[in-house]
């Protein structure tokens, strides 16, 4: 196996750079097409590479075993990949709110693409800090790319203090694990870890690196800036990181956990720390969603409660765990996105984010109120949705944990799940309930819709309801994936 | 395609349709709603009558796969068990959609939602998969939160609709933990409920895993079927429901949690139930004493008919507790019995709110001379609300009494009193503020329930009572040997003295109900 393993990433970068060249010939009324020739684009590297016999399915390693190809890369690719097309049809709807510099936005999230694209393959330590910058980088940019609105300059400052003080602890962590191992690849780390079991500075190492990820799932106690971030950060880019960034950040934990230290992690300690971690992400997000009244940040805070519940499955420690996280992802992509699509096309003025924005969508655009209607509905896991088969899926996965083990803390951990669900259906349904049945409605006007962005409120509807419906394919695939942490 | 698929389907898919119609047609949408809800009612009563009674396993199955990496698959089936209450709850919704009338504002909305719940109670009461079963009721459940949410009545809806979220979210969420711990110790690896069932007659559950699931069952079906003390929501959610919505909730959602005990809890984990069956007992007590005597306190009467609606779940509680053919038989019977009832008495109070604005029964009186078939109706629910024969839910009671007494001698004693003294009490009470005394001047130009169309759902309910009231032998005959196999997977250790005692105590017992 050689370099030509990386062609999907560098064909997206390729993809990237010519985004950004183009700005220089490109007239700024056809800006557009620019986006919908880069969505066109990644929808054949989806149909080439990542189909049944592309390039990427020829599972093995490169570049002295930093890269990997095997079903759990082959799985996040195509999340990351579906969920860049749909925020790139995102950020079209958004262009007219950005005042300069479009192509360099579309650019820059095709970079921060190729980042998630290498974040599924790291199998390194160099790899993963190097493809968590990629990420974060073009992040930082991104949120504050409204330049002239007071808020995305604050998400940005916020987002750049915080992710910067947690990329030092994840380099920190790193430089432990090296010092104590003197390994950086996952495999040979795995192979040497259990001797360093009790190695303090060992441990210290992973914590580190465990807070650096925390960040980027948002998980407690590292989930201060995620409202913020979300409230203050164009629609797109909150989008992408709600599902993109959080992603990026589970496929690395998923390996650190289960590929580089498994003798380490599959301990009683280990387990109850992840057991807290995800009870109090569960309660803390859906505790402090109750009173927000703006919009994205309700989302902000409603994504510390999902991280919460993405990382039950990591904390049952076991195959049927991982995979429900997986398939968890998948629902939750669409989902969130639909969201955040609804969110762009509504409320075009800014400041008005506020839930009462709402107020009347039914009137104004049938389409648009059902799709946020579904959309809060699979969040609370409602059937016959993608949340409601997810959150069986990862329930399913902790008790099956609890039997298996014998541990307590998983049957307190289900039941906080369950009071963090009941606690959702208050806020979520205060959004159906905004659309649908609020008194007074100020702004009756029309919403008109363009085809692409019917396109993708269409897409995200049928993505609910299929993964939904028929769980079945990606169960298989989440199934295949998460095998291979067993191998 | 088997007719059951039909049955719960017709709801589903016209629920779909209605989505297609511009809101403005509300004749259509009412039609469509009303045709879908009684193609399934006429589609329920061609499956009972083809039913035949103590065939072995299944009739009417249907089997698709779904998931097969964990052995979910959508498997409808009927038995004695759930054949009544199908018929049962395809009846109750075609009549709840016809009383939807009362409905002005957002009507598309509302036949979506109630079309939902309808289609999905119908799915779970035929699932023969545990997913599905869970599944289909909360299908059902959601659109009831938003119909008391939106539609609801009074000052208080906003609470009711709040506190009855929340009640029965953990309720289902708890029985949920229950059912995938079940589905992960069984170790059928599917979520089969005959395949369960059968392998659990190999292997039995390990005691201290029973002693551990049976709880979260109990208490999280209890909760879905108001159990004292979990049983707040109940009176406070029907109070502020829309009619339509309390006749199918209280009627035939409910039953879901009762039928989940006797379905799945009982024959697979036998010993932890017989732990629990005394406390179950005399939980029951708190339901028929303290709420009945709550409801004997009540100014309201949509309050009054909740408590009672209540108080009523204790009978079929003690029935399950008492753990023998003879009191599963009849808790079986007074769940189908009760359906009719609620649906019933929720209709009539509907009616007299529509038409008075409120149910104060002190503004309330004399209302006989003025509504005179919906005021008779009226007195025929609250006799056979306090047990009188000739309705389908004295059959059921007895039966009960008969099944307890031998297990429960004082309880059964004290459940008794509660249900002549206390339930004839309240009833007549109310039958008599309401119905009889001096009209006030305001209500003298309202007026009954005139065409045939407006009749009918209030007609074919009481119908419904009278028959299995005077006719019991067509549930029994089918529910019987059905609950024999349910009475003896749950009494494993004494299956041979069981059935002695348990022929000993049917002679007697059927003859005092022909």
């Amino acid at each position: 196996m050689n370099a030509s393993s990386i062609t999907l990433e560098m064909c997206v970068i390729a993809l990237g750079t010519i985004l950004m060249l183009a700005d220089f010939w490109m007239p700024a009324e056809r800006k557009k097409f620019a986006a919908y020739t880069a969505i066109a684009a990644l929808g054949g590297l989806l149909l080439i590479s990542l189909s049944g016999d592309g390039v990427c399915s020829v599972f093995g390693t490169a570049f002295n075993g930093a890269f990997v190809e095997d079903g759990l890369a082959l799985f996040f690719k195509r999340f990351f990949i579906v969920a860049a097309i749909l925020v790139l049809f995102m950020s079209v709807e958004f262009s007219d709110r950005i005042a300069a510099g479009i192509s360099e936005y579309y650019s820059l999230t095709v970079f921060a693409l190729a980042g998630m694209l290498f974040a599924a393959s790291a199998n390194d330590f160099a790899m993963l800090f190097v493809s968590i910058e990629l990420i974060t980088i073009t992040f930082y940019v991104l949120v504050s790319f409204q330049r002239s609105r007071l808020g995305s300059l604050e998400a940005g400052v916020k987002y750049l203090i915080l992710g910067a003080l947690s990329s030092a602890f994840l380099v920190f962590g790193i430089a432990l694990i090296w010092g104590t191992t003197g390994k950086l690849n996952f495999n040979e780390l795995a192979a040497v870890a259990a001797q360093f079991e009790t190695n303090k500075m060992f441990l210290l190492g992973v914590l580190f690196v465990m807070v650096g990820l925390g960040f980027k799932i948002a998980a407690f106690p590292f989930q201060i800036w995620a409202p913020d971030v979300y409230q203050g950060a164009p629609t797109p880019t909150a989008a992408f990181l709600a599902v993109g960034s959080k992603a990026a950040g589970f496929v690395l934990l998923l390996r650190v956990l289960f590929m580089a230290i498994p003798s380490v992690v599959h301990t009683h300690a280990w387990a109850n720390l992840l057991i807290v971690i995800s009870g109090i992400t569960i309660l803390y997000g859906n505790l402090c969603a109750i009173p927000q009244r703006n919009l994205k940040r309700l989302l902000g805070y409603s994504s510390i409660a999902h991280a919460g519940y993405l990382l039950l499955g990591v904390a049952a420690l076991s195959t049927s765990g991982q995979a429900a996280v997986l398939y968890y992802l998948a629902g939750y992509l669409f989902t969130v996105l639909a969201a955040f699509t609804v969110i762009c096309l509504v409320m075009r003025q800014t400041g008005a984010e506020d839930i009462s924005a709402l107020a009347g969508l039914n009137q104004r655009s049938p389409l648009l109120a059902a799709t946020m209607m579904l959309a809060m509905a699979s969040l609370a896991g409602i059937p016959p949705l993608a949340g409601f088969f997810g959150k069986f899926l990862l329930l399913k996965s902790v008790i099956e944990a609890a039997q298996a083990t014998g541990n307590h803390g998983y049957y307190c951990l289900v039941f906080t799940a369950l009071v963090g669900v009941v606690i959702s259906l208050y806020y979520y349904f205060g959004v159906i309930r905004a659309i649908y049945w609020s008194k007074e409605t100020p702004d009756l006007s029309p919403i008109a819709l363009s085809s692409p962005a019917k396109l993708t409120v269409w897409i995200c509807i049928a993505g609910m309801f299929w993964i939904g419906l028929f769980p079945n394919t990606v169960l298989n695939l989440a199934n295949e994936a998460a095998q291979t942490f067993s191998r | 395609m088997s007719i059951l698929t039909y049955i719960l389907g017709w709801p589903l898919v016209a629920a779909l349709v209605l989505m297609l119609v511009p809101r403005n047609y509300r004749v259509i949408i009412r039609a469509i709603a009303v045709l879908a809800t009684l193609v399934s009612a006429v589609l329920a009563v061609k499956m009972f009558a083809q039913f035949v009674p103590g065939a072995n396993g299944y009739q009417f199955e249907q089997q698709i796969p779904w998931v097969e990496s964990l052995g979910i698959s959508y498997h409808v089936g009927v038995d004695g068990l759930n054949v009544g209450l199908i018929l049962m709850g395809a009846i109750v919704a075609f009549a709840a959609t016809l009383c939807s009338w009362e409905i002005q504002t957002r009507e598309k909305e509302f036949y979506i939602l109630l079309l939902v719940m309808s289609g999905g109670i119908l799915g779970a009461f035929a699932s023969l998969d545990l997913f599905f079963f869970y599944f289909l009721h909360e299908l059902a459940l959601v659109p009831t939160f938003i119909m008391i949410g939106v539609w609801g009545r009074g000052e208080r809806k906003n609470y009711a609709t709040f506190q009855i979220t929340l009640y029965l979210s953990i309720g289902a969420l708890i029985a949920l933990i229950g059912l995938i711990a079940l589905y992960l110790q069984s170790g059928a690896n599917t979520f089969d409920i005959p395949k369960i069932i059968e392998h659990a007659k190999a292997n039995p559950l390990a005691v201290n895993a029973q002693n551990f699931i049976f709880p979260l069952l109990l208490f999280g079906f209890g909760i879905l079927v108001s159990l004292w003390p979990f049983h707040s929501w109940a009176p406070l959610g029907y109070g502020a429901a829309p009619s339509p919505t309390a006749m199918l909730h209280a009627g035939v959602l409910k039953k879901f949690g009762l039928y989940g005990l006797i379905r799945i809890a009982l024959p697979l984990m036998p010993q932890a139930a017989h732990g629990w069956m005394t406390f179950l007992a005399w939980l029951c007590l708190g339901n028929i004493l303290y709420v009945g005597w709550v409801a004997m306190r009540q100014k309201d009467l949509n309050l009054l008919i909740g408590n009672s609606s209540v108080a009523h779940m204790g009978f079929i509680f003690l029935g399950i507790a008492s753990l023998n053919l003879i009191g599963v038989t009849g808790a079986v019977l007074i769940m189908i019995a009760h359906g009719f009832l609620a649906a019933l008495t929720f209709a009539l109070s509907g009616y007299i709110y529509q038409k008075t604005g409120t149910l104060e029964m002190s503004k309330l009186g004399g209302l006989c001379r003025q509504l005179p078939f919906i005021g008779t109706a009226l007195l025929m629910a609250a006799m056979a609300g306090c047990g009188l024969p000739g309705f389908a839910n004295f059959v059921g009671e007895v039966t009960v009494f008969f099944g307890a007494w031998t297990v429960f001698p004082f309880v059964t004693g004290c459940a008794l009193w509660g249900a002549l003294l206390i339930g004839a009490l309240y009833m007549l009470r109310a039958v008599r503020n309401i119905l009889h005394g001096p009209l006030p001047e305001q209500w003298n130009s309202i007026s009954d329930a005139s065409n045939v169309w407006r009749k009918l759902p209030y007609a074919l309910l009481l119908a419904s009572l009278f028959v299995f009231g005077v006719w019991p032998r067509l549930l029994t005959e089918k529910i019987t040997p059905d609950a024999q196999k349910i009475v003896a997977m749950a009494n494993p250790a004494m299956e041979k003295p069981g059935a002695v005692a348990i022929s000993e105590i049917h002679n007697p017992q059927s003859s005092t109900r022909n």
